[in-house]
């Protein structure tokens, strides 16, 4: 069994607590001895690892900040190297674990009843149901606050309307936290599978993410009873601090797939040999690549762990974790693409995993963000102006039920 | 039953290795460590039947402060206490001094059962478990291949595998020495809870007085071998490229074994 060794130039090692180093390592082993050997078919089949779920959650892979009900109750810093290695397996993998953590025990966690909490929490621990979180809709991405789906008062229940698109886990969600306008904003919902007027359905031709799911739902007259509500829900914002955990450990995630890229593309270098039997990284043109990568690594990992710390001490602000996502995603794009070059021709085969991971980053580095709307939101906070929306030509401006911006920028 | 599990730290196997100034180890300081394979499967043999049986598992390690981080490992898939002899006179021993130190830790509390690994990656000497044995005056088995603890407790069934892939299946009085071969088991993971929870258990660091022992016979100064020095095997030079198609290669090879290596 191949062991991954790190990367770790700059004995930021040093730096984690033991605690820390052993969550890491743990879930490194599973990544190297369970993810690694099936997840080239996975990409190919275009199927979720389904298999490995309930091994994720007995290992407390999901929800593993929460400290009730059991769970582990871990730091940030240990959330995000869990994320890191993760990613260095599979974005996709990574995107499930941070969707049902994240996205759907996070906000049912913190905004759902005593009632919701205890129906769900055990169950999307154990990995017994999976939950998916329902925001993007066709007409509205980085403008999610554009919204029509629609939840109406009727009686003592709700009736939605509307559909949501590009949702991670759709059709294979137990339940599923759905955002929509009501008559006084924005709330979030927790609809489960089988109510009827609800539906699913799979996206395909997806050339990313391959080996995760990815879905529309469909609400038609969808009636749930008034309980449904997540109560602790006042606005999009909270939507945005579900996205905020997500993205922090998505700035994670980016330095373990450009790990994975770079170790592929140094193991590779030195041992494929042209001209003269001399290894390819034995050239200075490799091996400038090679230092790049390197070194950007290095960035992101500090930039990581100060996220961390920050978040651990209560200081980390939306846009510090505006700045781990545009940067670090960038930084494994770039390196996907450095090591598919030093791969020659392997680099687009699926014998190595960087032509996946090439693939798979394109989806991280629209998703939970844009790389230019992070930009923005960083933008705004060292500008104070808020420049999502270009200069508006009508007279009459549409009427907000969402204070600008709508974007995903809103502090969360 | 009470059983003693003892593990060592090892370099990671996969990382690069460079030999240290004087000549007679690995350079440590960049080294990431590990446990040693064949320890993580005498662990998880350990867990199973101390489960099994309703006892609990203690391991042991003799080696340097970064050894913790193994020892926090093994708590952490279920270990109840450790022990860490990590006293500096206990350092730098050969086998016959490491089993002794073991041994003598082990004896101060009632164990049903010692489970090592077989060998260590990193010296391969393969002798500390017979040793430790020894010093217990119980019997051991080497390169245990399947464990099975029979009712009372008084007897285990050891299977090992012989070099010809025939199995020997021998009855051992209990307590004793067993020392495990990889591949016996599916070792577990940590849960991040039980990574928790490790934080909170006991790791006590005795030292050679409080295991009657002299500090003379423990450590590099109770050792009667001496490594002189470790290196990197020449690379070869007499590697020779055939050419030619299959045919004319196979001809030319069958030709080299029959007059030149006289294996044919
Ligand atoms: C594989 C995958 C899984 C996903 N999973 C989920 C999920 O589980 N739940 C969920 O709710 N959503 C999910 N999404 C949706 C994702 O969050 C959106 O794709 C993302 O928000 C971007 O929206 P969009 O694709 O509509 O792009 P658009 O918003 O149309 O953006 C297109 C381009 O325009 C740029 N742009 C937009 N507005 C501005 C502006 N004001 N200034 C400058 N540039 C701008 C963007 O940066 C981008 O380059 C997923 C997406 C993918 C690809």
């Amino acid at each position: 069994m191949s062991r991954f060794p790190g990367v770790d130039l700059l004995e930021l090692d040093a730096l984690l607590t033991d605690e820390e180093r052993l969550v890491r390592d743990t879930v490194r082993t599973f990544v190297d001895d369970k993810v690694k050997p099936i997840i080239e078919e996975c990409h190919r089949e275009a199927r979720t690892p389904l298999e490995l779920v309930p091994e994720m959650g007995a290992l407390n892979l999901f929800g593993a900040s929460i400290s009730e009900y059991g769970l582990p109750g871990l730091g940030g810093v240990a959330y995000g190297l869990i994320m890191q290695e993760l990613e260095r397996g599979d974005s996709g993998l990574r995107s499930f674990v941070s969707v049902q953590s994240s996205l759907v025990m996070y906000p049912i966690y913190a905004f759902g009843s005593q009632a919701q909490k205890d129906r769900w929490i055990p169950k999307l621990a154990s990995g017994e149901a999976i939950g998916c979180f329902g925001l993007t809709e066709p007409d509205f991405g980085s403008n999610p606050g554009g919204m029509r789906t629609f939840a109406k008062r009727d009686g003592d229940g709700w009736v939605l309307n509307g559909s949501k698109q590009w949702i991670t886990n759709g059709t294979l969600a137990d339940v599923a936290v759905v955002w929509a306008k009501t008559d006084d904003g924005v709330r979030g919902f927790v609809v489960e599978k089988g109510t009827p007027g609800f539906t699913s359905s799979d996206q395909h031709g997806k050339f990313s993410l391959r080996a995760s799911t990815t879905s529309e739902l469909g609400f038609q007259d969808c009636r749930i009873p008034g309980d449904a509500i997540l109560p602790g829900t006042t606005g999009l914002k909270n939507a945005l601090m579900c996205l905020n955990q997500a993205r922090y450990g998505i700035a994670w995630g980016g330095v373990g797939s450009a790990m994975e890229t770079f170790h592929t593309a140094l193991t590779y270098a030195k041992e494929r040999v042209q001209f003269h039997g001399q290894p390819i990284a034995s050239h200075q043109l490799i091996q400038e690549k090679l230092a790049w990568m390197a070194t950007e690594i290095s960035k992101g990992q500090l930039l990581c762990l100060q996220l961390g710390r920050l978040k651990d001490n209560g200081r980390l602000k939306h846009w510090h974790i505006s700045m781990g996502k545009r940067n670090n995603i960038w930084l494994a794009r770039e390196c996907a693409r450095i090591a598919r070059e030093i791969l020659g021709a392997n680099g687009i085969v699926d014998d190595y995993p960087v032509i996946r991971h090439m693939l798979n980053i394109e989806s991280v580095f629209t998703y939970e963000g844009t790389h230019d709307i992070h930009g923005l939101i960083i933008g705004e906070a060292l500008t104070g102006i808020p420049a999502y929306n270009p200069p508006i030509r009508d007279e009459k401006p549409a009427r907000r039920t969402e204070p600008a911006p709508a974007a995903a920028g809103a502090r969360g | 039953m009470r059983i003693a599990v003892c593990i060592k730290q090892v370099p990671n196997t996969e990382a690069r290795l460079r030999v240290s100034r004087d000549g007679t180890w690995l350079e440590e300081d960049d080294l990431p460590f590990v446990i040693n394979e064949n320890d993580t499967f005498a662990l998880e043999e350990g867990l199973k039947w101390a489960e099994a049986t309703g006892g609990e598992v203690v391991v042991f390690s003799l080696g340097p402060d970064r050894v913790k981080d193994a020892l926090l490992k093994a708590l952490a898939v279920g270990a109840a206490r450790a022990v860490h002899l990590a006293d500096p006179a206990f350092l730098g021993g050969d086998a016959l001094a490491t089993g002794r130190a073991l041994a003598a830790a082990i004896r101060r509390e009632a164990f049903d059962l010692v489970l090592t690994g077989s060998q260590s990656d990193d010296l391969r000497f393969g002798g500390t478990g017979s040793i430790i044995a020894g010093h217990l005056g119980w019997p051991h088995v080497w390169l245990v291949m399947g464990v099975e603890v029979e009712a009372g407790h008084r007897t285990a069934k050891v299977t090992r595998e012989m070099e010809s892939g025939v199995n020997e299946i021998s009855r051992v009085a209990l307590p004793a020495v067993l020392e495990i071969q990889a591949g016996i088991n599916h070792p577990r993971y940590a849960s991040l809870k039980g990574i928790m929870a490790a934080k909170k258990k006991e790791i006590s660091r005795p030292t050679p007085a409080e295991l009657g022992l002299d500090a003379a016979a423990v450590g590099a100064a109770g050792s009667r071998l001496e490594v002189v020095s470790v290196a990197f095997p020449e690379s070869g030079s007499g590697a020779q490229m055939l050419e030619g198609d299959v045919k004319t290669a196979v001809a030319a090879l069958v030709e080299k074994l029959q007059k030149e290596a006289r294996v044919l």
